[in-house]
């Protein structure tokens, strides 16, 4: 996996296999971290409602799927990741970081422990699109034991579709082989679709009910065609980019290159649920990372994440300093109207002090400072 | 106000001018195409009444989910009236954007910039844009 020939293939303007479908559907589409992904197919706020209150489909293709295979995966994975892993079971999936050695966040991932039908184990990391090609060549460079793990990274040949609401269960359970209403959430199982291998997992990123499909991508469209069908009774309807940041942020779920980079560790982040310290024999865990995190859990924390809830209509955007008497103490680092609480929200970093709930602050937004409230997070939990 | 009447500035500010009392008065507003363009609009920010704006500056600013984007002045002069009730009621810009989703009145101080377009050509400018 060192030689160049072995290396993901990266192009600027990568299409999923809905590409076409997506154009036909009016989409406007922009670029994503080198994808040409939907942001909108008619209004973000719609395309938001229609996944709180029924069901939509995402076309999430472009996040990065890496396979791993043989028998020191576990460990390679467990060493790489915040959240231990070689306790997992089959069917589990779990939501982690891949820190570098000062305990900075180099990508959060799902990582997930499969058996293919003939009985084969192994684990699926899903990263983000952004990340991939870094991620990728930071494994390389970790690997302990070339011969007992096979890297692949299937996400050119695969396909990965989100429908997610309160109706995306019943849309799919009639489609699937397995019974995906009796699974739990955050598991996944291996099942067929059209005799192909199709990864079935009950995630998201929007806040709601809901699975991804890891599918191949020849039968894409067609698989794609069966999810509307399925859909019909519910009116399913497509929905981009544009509402999976609103929806994401409602639920206070952190986005790397906002809320996440090298510069942040998951403490201050409050993805502490994300790092295991101890394995299930009661030792202390190491993985890259853990002796910086350890280091950063005993001083305490220089900041942490917080809600803001705006006054007015006007959001907090990216990049807007946040004052407390006057001072700026810190920056936001993602905001939008919230369509379900028809507010500005916003996520952004400052000190401990500043970070309780109902504590009163300032964003500079554009020159005006705008009185905001430090909220409990999410902003949105679905009941 | 007939859309085929009215001139454009490049920033998609619509602009039509009247003579009362002697005085240049000009209407502006924003086009239906910027309208559909910028979608889910949740702000606006009018300018003051008095205030002076420039053309080809900014004169306010509207907001929706997605972004910010600033309103562009398409003349020059002193702001006489602003549609107060707009920003409450940002839905008329999807419905009537050249009549009651006019924005302000500006009492018009200088010659209008000759990069106005008619109606036309900001229509085959938009054809390339979309």
């Amino acid at each position: 996996m060192t030689d160049e020939a072995a290396q993901p293939e990266f192009q600027d303007d990568a299409r999923t296999a809905l590409y076409d479908w997506h154009v036909e559907k009016g989409a406007r589409m922009v670029d994503f971290a080198g994808w040409q992904m939907p942001i909108q197919y008619a209004s973000i706020v719609q395309e938001h409602e229609a996944t709180r209150k029924n069901v939509t489909l995402f076309d999430v293709s472009h996040m990065g799927r890496l396979r791993f295979n043989g028998e020191g995966a576990a460990s390679l994975l467990d060493r790489l990741l915040t959240r231990s892993v070689k306790d997992m079971q089959v069917g589990q999936v779990r939501y982690s970081l891949i820190c570098n050695h000062d305990g900075g966040i180099l990508d959060d991932v799902l990582v997930y422990h499969l058996e293919t039908p003939s009985g084969s184990r192994y684990f699926l990391l899903v990263v983000n699109a952004s990340n991939r090609d870094k991620i990728v060549n930071w494994i390389e460079a970790q690997w302990p034991d070339q011969a007992a793990v096979e890297l692949c990274d299937r996400t050119l040949e695969t396909s990965m579709l989100a429908i997610q609401g309160p109706n995306a269960i019943e849309t799919v359970a009639p489609l699937l082989n397995i019974n995906v209403a009796e699974m739990k959430y955050f598991r996944a199982r291996v099942t067929h679709q059209m005799n192909k291998p199709c990864i079935v997992s009950r995630t998201g990123y929007t806040g709601e009910d809901g699975v991804e499909l890891i599918i191949r991508g020849d039968q894409t469209n067609h698989i794609l065609q069966n999810i509307l069908a399925a859909g019909r009774q519910f009116e399913i309807s497509p929905a981009g980019l544009g509402a999976r940041d609103t929806l994401r942020l409602e639920s206070a779920m952190p986005l790397y290159g906002h809320e996440l980079d090298e510069q942040t560790n998951p403490l201050e982040a409050g993805l502490g649920f994300a790092v295991t310290w101890v394995d299930g024999e009661g030792n202390t865990r190491e993985f890259i990372g853990s002796e910086a995190l350890a280091e950063v859990k005993a001083q305490g924390l220089q900041r942490q994440r917080i809600g803001l809830v705006m006054d007015g209509r006007r959001a907090a955007r990216e990049g807007y300093g946040v004052l407390a008497e006057g001072q700026e103490i810190g920056t936001i680092t993602s905001g939008t109207f919230s369509p379900t609480l028809q507010q500005p929200v916003a996520m952004a970093y400052v000190p401990h002090q500043f970070a309780n709930p109902g504590q009163s602050l300032e964003v500079d937004i554009r020159g005006k400072l705008i009185p905001a409230t430090v909220s409990s997070l999410p902003f949105y939990k679905r009941t | 106000m007939n859309a085929e009447e009215l001139l454009y500035c490049d920033t998609h500010e619509w602009v039509f001018v009247s003579e009362q009392d002697g005085q240049k008065i000009a209407t502006v507003g924003i086009s239906a195409f910027a309208v559909e363009q910028l979608t889910d609009l949740v702000y606006m920010e009018l300018p003051a009444v008095g205030a002076a704006v420039t053309a080809g500056e900014e004169f306010g600013e509207v907001e929706s989910v997605k972004a910010v984007s600033p309103l562009y002045s398409p003349v020059s002069g002193t702001v006489t009236e602003v549609n107060e009730g707009l920003p409450d009621n940002l839905d008329i810009l999807n419905t009537d954007p050249y009549e009651s989703g006019w924005i302000m009145k500006v009492n018009v101080s200088e010659e209008l910039p000759e990069s106005l377009l008619d109606h036309a050509t900001y229509q085959r400018q938009c054809g390339e844009a979309s």
